[in-house]
């Protein structure tokens, strides 16, 4: 039977992966969604509301499948890694209690405003219910990336009794990789949103001929909105990354040596590893095909400067920490994030090509089956590049829980049995199974179903005013 | 004992009473979806009474999570790892429930009764799996100086854990159906009050049973004799109002009764323990005490300011959401949520 560190990490890594592919879902979804009904608003076209109460409602299957997952993530800390809970509870709770206080609150209340009150409160007012989830949403974003980010980079801080305390909550909000962290993740769910709806739009455009107008019309301004979030968020995602990058070359160098395979120092200047083999035991690279001068560019915007390798860095973690193993796992680093940065200018060009080729001019897009393919393929991109991310950032992070003060292996609960932990994982992997084939049902089902299944957008004035007493007496 | 670690007790214990006040009764309506709705029509106009507020409710729990999380990390940590198995029941429930209301609502007629059923268990699990574990903890758990809950089956199953547990979802189902009786209309109010009344004659024999059961098997009465009572005496009480106020209509009155029943349960629970979080049946060596779990002052006194700042808004909007969505559901015009 496995050991219990290993059966805890596959659970973080299972649990989190999967509460990773609604969260994005959610919060991009609901951007579109928002836009959407802001159009409604402002341009008075009921078309626009079909379009928001349409997404809408993938919107809300794919937030009841993230809140329930979320509530895992919250629970397993203590349940599977209760010393690292003891250890690290004086500033990690911090920010999970303000995550509900500030954001979850925010967003489940008015959530449940906006799908209840269609057409009975004003359009204005209504419209505000969902900007204001949207808001909640990256809040909630917010307050969990500045508890990632001290794991990541842990500041403000001493170390007491045994455990991290915090003395300084200015610099745990001001930590230079929330921003980075922030701005990385709210522009990918930016993207998902964008690129997933322009996707599923571009999936039922291939079945044009069995579409109504309503919906063939509905699902081609679907795609453009879409294609616009998704532009807007693919430059956004890539200009962060850029920080982002480097900044890891300065406080996570193990991390980046092995996102880029390079166990020596690199020469000076640095050939960037287009693909790449390791063999993780020997440390040693088994074939690689390289590219002049790029790593340099990239890591220093310069045409010179060499990069440490993995060897070197591990040299100083020993000198640092002490007797240990420090190298990641190589493989996975290295290709999770090709396969983030491969799939995110992917998602770019898509984007654009896709916004030229369905102007109003010539939308000559909308014709070509092999196009709308693309387009519809480019679905699952905005998936894998989000998952490669965050697998890339947690798997770097070995062998801590938060970097330079807390390993791995000390955070597991030791009074928790491995029989436990193989329950709670066949569990969770039974559930999520179901819950995952279900929502992908539920959202085929309702792609299918189109817009059309929508009642007829009614002209009647608000039935409730929220801010008077006295309308429902019975 | 500092007053921020006072202060922080107080309120996860206000938020437990919050949740449960609140999500007790969607827990018990979640129930009636299957014990009281005839026809899926009457099961869609219950779920229509909850469907807005729901997921808000749930946030209580949350952040009593986090507050525990934040403010007692110790607390937390020994708690959530000792009551594995349990806290998974907990997710299941919590987790079947909460994707019901959406999946039900989306799916094909002939599979939504599925998503009825998942409503109704979930929401039978998690208040029995709660009111077994604070009724279990009460009586002490074997926790070692490191602060290592290893605790063994009866140690969590054990009589007076189990009245616990019937009593904290029979307490839920009756303050659903409370809830029912104030929120809707047509012959499904009418039932839910004969339901109701029906079951406050074994809510009283539950309430004598767990008195009994609570008195040979912790210290309550010993350490915490008069809140003890008192609070003992206020579920009686107050189960008593619940009971005479629906016998003459008055549906209000009866649904808070039956709210604050919960948050006595939860003020009893909360006082006997004072000023333990959990209490070690090893050696009281071991107890693990509110001065002794809690995060830094400085973390105690930055979460003080957020809370006191946050939670006036947090209130307020609740409150006007529960003041939009005030009208009673009808039979007839319900939209099918």
């Amino acid at each position: 039977m496995m050991d219990i560190v290993t059966l805890a990490r596959i659970q973080f890594a299972m649990t989190t992966v999967f509460h990773y592919f609604f969260v994005p879902f959610s919060i991009g979804t609901g951007l579109v969604v928002a836009i959407m009904e802001t159009l409604y608003v402002t341009k008075k076209d009921e078309f626009y509301k079909k379009m928001a109460k349409f997404w809408g409602n993938i919107f809300l299957l794919s937030f009841a499948v993230g809140v329930v997952t979320g509530l895992i993530q919250e629970f397993q800390f203590g349940m599977n890694w209760s010393e690292y809970s003891r250890f690290m509870g004086d500033i990690f709770g911090a920010p999970l209690a303000v995550e509900a206080l500030l954001a979850f609150f925010l967003e489940s209340t008015f959530l449940g405003l906006w799908m209840f009150t269609w057409d009975k409160v004003s359009p204005k007012l209504h419209v505000v219910f969902m900007w204001l989830v949207f808001v909640g949403s990256m809040m909630s974003a917010f307050w969990i990336l500045v508890a990632n980010s001290f794991m990541q980079h842990p500041v403000g801080y001493t170390i007491n009794n045994g455990r991290a305390e915090m003395n300084d909550f200015v610099a745990l909000v001001t930590n230079p990789k929330v921003m980075y962290e922030f701005s990385h993740v709210i522009a990918g769910a930016i993207t998902l949103g964008g690129i997933a709806v322009a996707g599923m739009a571009a999936f039922r455009l291939l079945k044009k001929d069995s579409l109504t107008e309503l919906s063939r019309t509905v699902y081609q301004k679907s795609l453009r909105v879409g294609l616009w979030v998704g532009l807007v968020g693919s430059v956004t995602v890539l200009a962060a990354g850029d920080f982002q990058m480097k900044a890891m070359l300065e406080t996570q160098p193990m991390k980046f040596a092995a996102a880029e395979g390079l166990y020596e120092d690199s020469e000076d200047p640095a050939a960037w590893t287009l693909v790449a083999w390791m063999n993780e035991k020997e440390k040693e690279r088994v074939f690689g095909i390289e590219v002049p001068y790029v790593l340099s560019i990239l890591s220093y915007h310069e045409l010179s400067g060499s990069v440490d390798g993995m060897n070197t860095i591990n040299e100083r973690l020993i000198e640092e920490y002490g007797e240990r193993n420090y190298f990641p796992p190589v493989n996975a680093l290295f290709w999770n994030f090709r396969v983030m940065a491969g799939f995110g200018m992917l998602m770019l060009m898509v984007s654009i090509v896709g916004l030229f080729f369905t102007r109003k001019k010539k939308p000559i897009l909308y014709e070509k089956p092999w196009m709308l393919w693309i387009v519809a393929l480019t679905t699952f991109a905005p998936f894998l590049a989000n998952t490669a991310g965050w697998l890339l950032t947690e798997l770097g992070r070995y062998p801590w829980t938060a970097y330079g003060l807390f390993t791995i292996e000390e955070s597991v609960s030791p009074n928790v049995s491995a029989t436990s932990l193989l329950i709670s994982n066949i569990s969770y992997f039974t559930l999520f199974t179901i819950l995952g084939s279900v929502m992908v049902y539920l959202v085929i089902r309702t792609l299918k179903k189109g817009p059309d299944a929508l009642e007829a957008a009614e002209h009647e004035e608000p039935t409730i005013d929220p801010f008077a007493g006295g309308a429902f007496n019975e | 004992m500092s007053n921020l670690q006072l202060f922080w007790y107080i309120l996860i214990g206000v938020l437990f009473a919050g949740f449960f006040f609140l999500e007790g009764f969607d827990f018990g309506v979640g129930m009636s979806v299957k014990t009281l709705a005839h026809n899926e029509k009457e099961e869609d106009q219950l779920i229509e009474t909850i469907g807005p507020v729901w997921d808000g409710n749930e946030v209580w729990l949350v952040t009593a999570g986090g507050a525990m999380f934040a403010s007692f990390p110790y607390w937390y940590a020994s708690l959530f790892s000792g009551y594995y198995l349990i806290l998974l029941l907990v997710l299941v429930g919590l987790i079947i429930r909460g994707v019901s209301f959406e999946f039900r609502h989306h799916m094909p007629a002939d599979k939504r009764w599925i998503w009825g059923w998942t409503l109704s268990i979930g929401s039978l699990i998690v208040p029995f799996c709660f009111g077994l574990l604070f009724t279990s903890l009460v009586q002490g758990m074997p926790i070692n100086a490191n602060g290592d809950l290893s605790a063994t089956f009866t140690d969590y199953v054990n009589p007076l854990s189990i009245v616990g547990g019937v009593a904290l979802t029979l307490l839920s189902y009756l303050h659903g159906l409370n809830y029912i009786s104030l929120k809707t209309t047509g012959p499904i109010r009418t039932r839910a009050r004969n339901y109701a009344q029906a079951l406050y004659g074994v809510a009283y024999v539950g309430l004598v049973a767990f008195a009994i059961l609570l008195y040979f098997n912790t210290d309550f009465f010993e350490v915490r004799l008069t809140s003890t009572v008192i609070f003992l005496a206020l579920m009686v009480i107050l189960t008593v109002v619940a009971n005479l106020a629906l016998f003459k209509g008055k549906e209000k009155t009866a649904f808070l009764a039956s709210g604050l029943t919960m948050v006595s349960l939860v003020a009893l629970l909360f006082t006997g323990l004072f000023p333990r979080l959990i209490i070690s049946s090893i050696s009281p060596e071991y107890d693990l005490l509110i001065e002794n779990a809690s995060s830094s002052p400085y973390t105690l006194k930055i979460m003080s300011f957020v809370a006191i700042g946050l939670l006036p808004f947090v209130l307020g909007y609740t409150i006007w959401s529960y003041y939009i969505f005030r009208k009673r559901i009808k039979h007839t015009d319900v939209a099918g949520y």
